[in-house]
């Protein structure tokens, strides 16, 4: 029980009040926010969890045909092969509003979109077909990875929004609702105390005035 | 309000270089102050989005960290050509346990 430092006023009374009804109305607010975000990171969660396993093991997968295309293939060539791409691939990025939390909303442009079969950027003379698988899979790997980007980075956010909305909801339920609540209750009981101690005062002033009379 | 931004894979050399077939821009690093060096200029430099090898990332924590509670860069872990250490699911394990209190997955 902590009350706040105030004065036992009638005033300070109605400007206490007013604001623990704000902070009632805040505390109910931010639970409801909290709730909607835990239910939509659980979900988004879940998802991300199962994609970066996904992902993983198909880009194990893929970087192990490169492996095999690296041991075929002379250093150099393998170089030569791959260092001047055809495909180009950038990203657009919008804001998008989840519960107030701004996450990234992520569209991918490939230069080459629909033209898949030619995304190699090299003759197929002096290059193994080792290459050319480890490239095809790592390409079909890549709108996966571009998802799980888009994914692990909204949960990165929410999951900082939802500890900081939790701890205003605890800081409001535990400590300023109370406080305040103890501090109204302290100020009646003083009023009251007053008004009764001029209750009685007034009582024996009169019977001092009918035994004088 | 659209921008667009550029894709970047840091690592070793040997596991990124697939990458730059696909036409993302690959930045092979060995070094600590190195990796910190390339993805803190990549972070200014328009780019949306870094993939980084685990072995990579982990020389660098507190570089990773920092762009972690900022819509951009996503600085996102990948396994490289020596398998995963793991962070990248241990990391999805952290946000579950700040976010709900204890690991519920």
């Amino acid at each position: 029980m902590a009350i706040l430092n105030v004065k036992p006023t009638r005033m300070e009374l109605t400007t206490i009040r007013k604001r623990l009804a704000t902070a009632k109305r805040g505390h109910k607010l931010l639970k409801d926010k909290q709730d909607e975000l835990m239910r939509r990171f659980i979900e988004m969660i879940r998802k991300n969890k199962a994609l970066r396993m996904e992902v993983e093991k198909e880009l194990h997968e893929a970087f192990q045909e490169f492996l095999l295309a690296s041991a075929v293939m002379s250093p150099e060539l393998l170089k030569q092969a791959v260092s001047f791409p055809k495909e180009s691939i950038s990203v657009e990025i919008k804001r998008k509003n989840i519960m107030s939390v701004n996450v990234p909303a992520m569209n991918f442009i490939r230069k080459l979109e629909g033209d898949e079969g030619s995304i190699y950027p090299y003759g197929f003379v002096q290059t193994s077909s080792e290459l050319d698988d480890a490239i095809a899979k790592l390409y079909g790997i890549l709108p996966k990875l571009l998802e799980l980007a888009e994914i692990e980075k909204a949960t990165q956010l929410m999951a900082d929004e939802i500890e900081k909305t939790r701890r205003r909801v605890n800081a409001l339920e535990y400590r300023t609702i109370p406080d305040l609540e103890d501090t109204i209750r302290f100020i009646r009981m003083k009023l009251d105390e007053n008004e009764r101690s001029s209750i009685t005062r007034l009582m024996k002033v009169k019977d001092l005035i009918q035994k004088e009379a | 309000m659209i921008y667009m931004y550029k894709v970047a894979v840091v690592g070793d050399k040997d596991s990124i270089l697939g990458f730059k077939a696909l036409g993302i821009d690959v930045f092979p690093v060995i070094e600590k102050d190195e990796a910190r060096r390339v993805v803190d200029t990549l972070a200014r430099d328009k780019y949306g989005i870094i993939f980084i090898t685990e072995q990579t990332a982990s020389l660098i924590p507190d570089t990773i960290e920092r762009y972690n509670n900022q819509m951009l860069p996503a600085v996102i872990l990948i396994p490289s050509n020596q398998g995963t250490l793991n962070i990248g699911m241990d990391m999805i394990n952290k946000n579950v346990e700040k976010a709900v209190g204890t690991n519920i997955l």
